[in-house]
């Protein structure tokens, strides 16, 4: 073994004991990702369910007891409430006690009996737009599946067949698990790169290191081990409890998917050097990762996709390690990409965790000499 | 004045000439609310607006044309053809459509001559995108319609109508997602902004050694929370003024509550985040350690249990349960109320409440763990 390489050993123990040794620390690196793999996926859904329809029902006939009852039958609406007046219905709305108001006008049963039914009027809680929006689809499709006297039925019949592929019934949770992956390696990867450095440096031991025989380059080696680990091992956590305790199979290559872990956390860790080469304070560096932190999340299509950002935006993002990584953990886990699908992605990423850590390191070569 | 407010003045005096001379404690209290609410008006929205889909025309009957055109002239589809079914799923594989269609080659002839119990076009979506799916699929449903129309009314037997909505949104009549997500962003940067100001100042006294100076002056327990609080809880303050009137101003969100009401909610907040800031950095003694909890603690949950995008009345019970104790779900709800509806005391109210007792148990708890012994 070269002296380099014994070096290097010791310093990559010295990290990992730095993180394993402090009980408290590595308590901070494992609670998060089991209670965010318990909350999120339940929490992450766009669906609409359980909520109160109003209804306002100024007919009263055989037609709209009909469509009441079909509309009672969604899981959107559990609970149904029936109300006299708009300005009872006003006031429902006010207090957010119910999410849609139906009202259906006089003499409907009259006009859907003669075949030209008039419109109903639906009043949303514009405060919860997108999700009063979904539960007005749900409205229209129950509407679409209800039988019109005296009018032929439509001539096309079911025309149209939908499929979802990867993922059938649309559940949310499949869709976030693979995210998580990326989410939480985000946080503890930068974490442990950018504050070690910065808390090394405020305690003095970066000057030690310094003055021994390793060069900057191994200091950032040792450095990086670490969060490659740590990122290894939270990574795994979330692929067995998304298998095991959530039942989504895993589609694609596991190897790839590691392989591109690792290329991840490279970005990552030239993320967190470039922010600890310009920090000199924990504080500071603390500032660093959030400010880095919380865009890279908003913009990687993890809340809301990137298809729906403006044009210029979705071409900015690609500085975004996150947003790569989560378009690879998805394709990979859910959609058995192979390597070919996301080459681009993986080559952004490597550039990324290259084009940082090479900043960094001339910024630390400069502040040596 | 008496000693006890004094010695509170000049400690508050401490920690304000700390505050102004760390450039990076302004930068949080003042750049980062504006750049993270610019990130937000610009990143987040669940309109979905152009979604990238394929076309493959098995029939070439001038129907299939025009309905392949129909499709193009949505104003919500990038269109791009192709004529192999195995190429459009490779395509979709690699995410760079989110749906494809199928004409199937006896569209145009089971619409002219019947319908046969099989569908004639095959819609196919990306599943992993969840939102944009359904959004695809009912598009493609909306353009058929259109389609549909025209088709029946070139044969001269136009279609009947059947049940129509008319919708109406109280608030929001535009609905566009902007109106309630930025009012719900607010509360998560303030989240960030209070737990950002606070975690780190505790640990950092001890870990600097000034803890050990400050417990040689005899300081009491009640002094070094509220020395911890008062500064920060000024310059979160002015963090939330800047945010509001960013937020009206250039993003043109309609304000309808009242600025009086509008200030005690942000405030009661801040106590809360500030507070919950200082317990973390209280109970873990070590920057390093807190600064990880603040991300964990703070952040992650007010984005994802909060109400900002995902509605907490549909989630299952126990998650529902949960998201009570976290102060950002009260804040949303109020923000959200106070923007686009106005002072309705009903839902102020009980957020009202449940922000101040966040504040009040995250400060007391803060107050009793504070040691003032060195062991």
């Amino acid at each position: 073994m070269t002296p380099t390489l014994v070096r290097l050993r010791a310093l990559m123990h010295k990290e990992l004991q730095a993180i394993v040794g402090d009980k408290q620390s590595l308590r901070l690196l494992i609670m998060p990702v089991i209670i965010q793999l318990l909350l999120f996926p339940f929490a992450a859904t766009l669906e609409v369910t359980n909520n109160t329809l109003a209804i306002v029902d100024d007919d009263g006939g055989a037609a709209s007891a009909e469509l009441i009852q079909r509309l009672t039958q969604t899981p959107a609406f559990t609970r149904v409430v029936r109300l006299t007046s708009e300005a009872e219905a006003r006031s429902y709305i006010d207090r957010r006690r119910a999410l849609i108001v139906l009202r259906v006008p006089a003499r409907f049963s009259e006009s859907v009996a003669r075949g030209e039914p008039e419109p109903i009027q639906i009043i949303l809680d514009g405060r919860r737009s997108n999700s009063a929006q979904i539960a007005m689809a749900y409205i229209q499709d129950i509407l679409a599946g209800l039988p019109l006297a005296h009018i032929e039925r439509r001539p096309d019949g079911d025309a149209i067949a939908i499929r979802h592929w990867y993922n059938e019934n649309l559940e949310y949770y499949r869709f976030i698990l693979p995210s998580l992956v990326a989410i939480i390696t985000t946080v503890s990867a930068l974490i442990v790169t950018a504050m070690s450095i910065a808390r090394e440096r405020e305690q003095g031991t970066l000057d030690q290191l310094l003055v021994s025989p390793l060069t900057p380059f191994l200091i950032f080696v040792g450095k990086a081990a670490p969060a490659i680990i740590v990122a290894l091992i939270q990574a795994s956590i979330i692929l067995v409890g998304s298998v095991l305790g959530y039942g989504v199979p895993f589609q694609g290559s596991l190897l790839l998917l590691y392989a591109c872990i690792v290329a991840y956390a490279g970005a990552l860790i030239g993320v967190g050097l470039m922010i600890s080469s310009v920090c000199s304070t924990q504080q500071q560096a603390f500032l660093g990762v959030f400010l880095f932190t919380m865009p890279a999340i908003v913009l990687s299509g993890y809340v809301t996709p990137v298809d729906n950002m403006p044009y210029w935006l979705q071409i900015a993002t690609w500085a975004n390690p996150v947003r790569h990584f989560i378009l690879i953990a998805k394709a990979v886990y859910l959609k058995a990409a192979v390597f070919q699908d996301f080459a681009a992605n993986v080559v952004a990423l490597l550039i990324i965790g290259v084009v940082n850590s090479g900043f960094a390191l001339w910024v630390f070569h400069r502040r040596l000499s | 004045m008496n000693v006890q407010t004094r010695r509170l003045l000049t400690l508050c005096h401490k920690e304000t000439l700390q505050i102004v001379r760390d450039p990076s404690t302004l930068l949080i209290a003042l750049a980062f609310p504006l750049v993270l609410l610019f990130v937000f008006a610009t990143g987040v929205n669940l309109d979905s607006t152009v979604v990238p889909l394929g076309v493959v025309l098995e029939d070439s009957s001038p129907q299939a044309r025009r309905f392949a055109e129909t499709l193009a002239g949505t104003p919500s589809f990038r269109v791009s053809t192709g004529h192999d079914v195995r190429e459009m799923g490779d395509r979709l594989r690699a995410s760079a459509i989110r749906a494809f269609v199928i004409v199937r080659a006896d569209f145009s002839y089971r619409f002219l001559n019947g319908y046969a119990p099989t569908p004639t076009l095959q819609v196919i979506t990306d599943g992993a995108e969840p939102n944009t799916a359904s959004f695809a699929a009912a598009y493609v449903r909306g353009a058929y319609e259109v389609w549909l129309r025209e088709e029946m009314k070139r044969q001269g037997r136009p279609l009947p109508s059947g049940y129509t909505l008319e919708n109406r949104a109280w608030f929001n009549p535009s609905t566009l997602s902007r109106n309630f997500l930025l009012p719900g962003s607010v509360t998560i940067i303030m989240t960030v902004v209070g737990a950002l100001l606070t975690a780190l100042v505790v640990a950092r006294e001890w870990e600097r050694g000034t803890m050990e100076a400050l417990l040689a002056a005899g300081i009491s327990r009640f002094e070094l929370v509220a020395c911890k609080l008062i500064p920060y809880f000024g310059l979160g303050l002015i963090a939330y003024v800047l945010c509001i009137v960013v937020t009206t101003w250039v993003f043109g969100v309609p304000l309808r509550g009242s600025i009086p009401v509008l200030m005690l909610v942000g405030a009661t907040f801040l106590g809360s985040a500030l507070g919950l800031g200082l317990l973390l950095s209280t109970a873990l003694r070590s920057q390093y350690n807190a600064a990880q909890a603040a991300l964990n603690i703070a952040f992650l949950p007010a984005m994802m249990l909060s109400g900002f995008v995902f509605e907490i009345s549909s989630m299952p019970w126990p998650i529902r349960a949960f998201t009570t104790i976290v102060p950002a779900r009260y804040f949303v709800a109020a923000m959200q109320t106070l923007f686009q509806a106005g002072d309705i005391w009903p839902v102020l109210w009980p957020a009202l409440f449940g922000l101040g007792l966040a504040a009040v148990g995250f400060i007391g708890w803060t107050f009793l763990i504070t040691r003032r012994r060195l062991e």
